[in-house]
């Protein structure tokens, strides 16, 4: 199953993604994907770099569906992060962000 | 209310320093997140699912308009325009950004207020009565003494480092409207042998994983006495309580392990071991607390008024507001007015920097300059001329603050749960507002009439359903957010701890659900009974039926 790399950006908090160019994104369709456990670990180890520079915080893996080619992050939990806002929409019976 | 003296105001502008240089030095890279995080939490800063979240504490819920009006500017400087009141009487802001911490806490120092212990395993936030030295069934006003423990538990050496959070409600009235019952010391203002005021001291209360209504300890207790046996509770608990498990590390483990015999018998020998009058406060300095919360002065009036008699008669709106959310106050001619936060459609518990900044108006022009905040997470303006009250409900309804629902199914208690909250492990809040949509008829629920519907996103409980009439718990089954349903809690006098009704239901089915309770009530209901009377007399069965037995 393939993952991506999420945290907390230091400064503000605010959910993000590992890039494919490196950066911390704001936006999950940017981030860079793995595919396998050596590329997570891969990503990790950036991650971690990160850590150390005082980017970010909390970094965890996070696995994802691709649907379409877009990023489906599965769980209702990180749905919501991956939206920055909450869910009072009134369809919000199936999560739809 | 008790205002900051110099000793006060140097304290917290010292910690604000403090814990400015302790921002710096992590955004500088000499401290590590390890480091940081329990300096940050001391401080009342988490980090939640999208952002940092601050929360500051609101000493039993009493604020000044002055107070209530910079946490409307911090809300629209720092973060997204509105804050969040508690179920513990504080407010939380969830966006605020890590860099901008330092200028927020000092904004709040000017104003007598601070984030210290909101957080950790210390006494938190003491919380109280809102209708303190307002209600009319009120024996003595709780404030004072609650005050004196927020002295007295602030850093304090010996219990800053507990085995897990502490949690103290006062009441001094003869209804229970700060849920002593539920608290890991629940203090009731009681009158004595010889008619004198003291304490009926309850202890081992508690929500989360494992609930249980406090037990008592001492039926009564003089009021000097306070402080020292507290102190000895709380000695006897950070010596015997648990640290090596988390999820066992509260008093009401340790109280229900020992059985509430031999816990007494510790904290008495305890007790009696103290030197009290070097933990009690003096009397002068008792004295000194106490004329902080001398009543305003409030001449009294005719106790009805024609002109609000005349609008209840043609207003309906009005007079179902007037009705549920105007409360007796002690002084004729003058009632306690709670402003809902619970309008169907908008988060329970959620204010905007526009409401805080009116609410604050209307409490120096209708309420004395006095402002609370209810655990049921609303606000309330205890001491309003019976005559203002038109003129107060107009400039409520036109920001829409005058929900008349108050106590109502629609004055859901309720978690920020997982659309905010870290721990959650299911949504709450789009849940009450489907409910609210539900029942937003006020006739329905006027013949519903009083019922505690509290909700949590987690077993964490914050939302207290473990106390609601009706309480819902959402978990996560394999990935879905599921709904269990608890019947019979009750948070007053009389305290339980709801029953689970049966296996969970999908987010989508909750309303049904709510709907199939209420009228299983309705049906089996005797004239005049609530819903914990009709539960109590008919138990679970006519519910099961309702609610599974098609299954």
């Amino acid at each position: 199953m393939p993952s991506v790399i999420t945290a907390n950006r230091l400064t503000d908090g605010i959910v993000v993604y590992l890039a494919s160019d490196g950066e911390w994104t704001e936006q999950i369709a940017e981030a860079r994907l793995a595919d396998t456990d050596e590329e997570i670990k891969a990503l990790e180890a950036e991650a971690e770099k990160a850590v150390q520079e005082r980017l970010v915080i909390s970094v965890y893996p996070m696995p994802i569906a691709l649907n379409d080619g877009a990023v489906d992050p599965l769980s209702v939990r990180e749905r919501i992060r991956a939206a920055h806002r909450t869910t009072l929409t009134k369809d919000w019976y199936d999560v739809p962000l | 209310m008790y205002r900051y003296d110099e000793f006060d105001h140097a304290f917290v502008r010292e910690r604000v320093a403090e814990f400015k240089d302790q921002v710096e030095r992590r955004l500088s890279g000499a401290l590590t997140e390890e480091e940081f995080r329990p300096l940050r939490l001391r401080n009342g800063l988490y980090l939640q699912l999208h952002a940092y979240m601050l929360r500051i504490a609101i000493p039993y819920g009493v604020l000044s308009p002055r107070q209530l009006r910079q946490l409307a500017m911090i809300g629209r400087r720092f973060d997204r325009g509105y804050g969040h009141f508690t179920t513990r009487q504080n407010l939380q802001f969830n966006w605020v950004k890590l860099v901008d911490i330092p200028d927020v806490l000092a904004a709040l120092a000017e104003v007598g207020m601070h984030c210290i212990q909101t957080s950790g395993n210390c006494v938190r936030n003491t919380t109280s009565d809102p209708f303190a030295a307002a209600a009319n069934d009120e024996l003595e006003d709780p404030r004072p003494w609650c005050e004196m423990l927020r002295q007295w538990s602030m850093l304090h050496p010996e219990f800053n480092w507990l085995p897990r959070k502490f949690k103290i409600a006062v009441s001094g009235a003869a209804e229970d409207r700060a849920a002593t019952a539920f608290h890991d010391i629940g203090l009731r203002i009681v009158r004595g042998p010889d008619g004198e005021n003291g304490f009926r001291v309850l202890v081992g209360g508690g929500m989360g994983r494992t609930p249980y209504v406090g037990q008592e300890i001492r039926p009564f207790l003089k009021k000097e006495h306070l402080l020292s046996y507290v102190e000895s509770i709380l000695r006897v608990y950070n010596l015997l309580g648990r640290r090596d498990n988390i999820y066992k590390a509260r008093i009401k483990i340790l109280v229900n392990q020992l059985g509430i015999d031999t816990f007494r018998e510790a904290v008495e020998a305890d007790w009696e071991a103290t030197h009290k009058s070097a933990v009690d406060l003096p009397e002068d300095e008792q004295r000194r607390i106490l004329s902080y919360f001398a009543p305003p002065d409030l001449p009294p009036q005719p106790a009805r008024d024609e002109k609000v008699g005349a609008r209840r008669e043609t207003d309906p709106a009005f007079a179902n507001w007037y009705k549920h959310n105007v409360l007796a106050h002690r002084v004729p001619g003058y009632s306690s007015v709670v402003i809902s936060l619970k309008e169907p459609g908008r988060t329970p518990g959620d204010a905007s920097s526009d409401a805080m900044d009116l609410v604050a108006d209307l409490a120096e022009r209708f309420s004395q300059d006095e402002l609370r905040v209810s655990y049921t997470q609303n606000l309330i303006l205890p001491h309003v001329a019976i005559a203002d009250i038109p003129a107060l409900y107009d400039a409520l309804a036109g920001a829409d603050l005058a929900t008349g629902n108050n106590e109502l199914l629609g004055d859901m208690i309720c978690c920020p749960g997982l659309d905010y909250c870290n721990l959650a492990n299911a949504r709450s809040i789009p849940i009450a507002k489907e409910i609210a949509k539900r029942f937003e008829d006020p006739a329905r629920q006027e013949v519903i009439g009083q019922l505690r519907l509290n909700m949590s996103g987690c077993i964490n409980a914050c939302g207290h359903h473990h106390s609601g009439n009706i309480g819902i718990l959402g978990v996560d089954k394999k990935g879905t957010e599921l709904y269990q349903i608890t019947l019979g809690g009750n948070p007053k006098d009389d305290a339980s701890v709801g029953s689970i009704i049966g296996p969970g239901f999908r987010a989508e089915a909750v309303p049904d659900v709510i709907d199939t309770i209420v009228n299983t009530y309705l049906e089996n209901r005797d004239e005049g009974e609530s819903f914990l009377d009709t539960w109590r007399r008919v138990g679970a069965p006519p519910f099961k039926e309702a609610l599974y037995g098609a299954r």
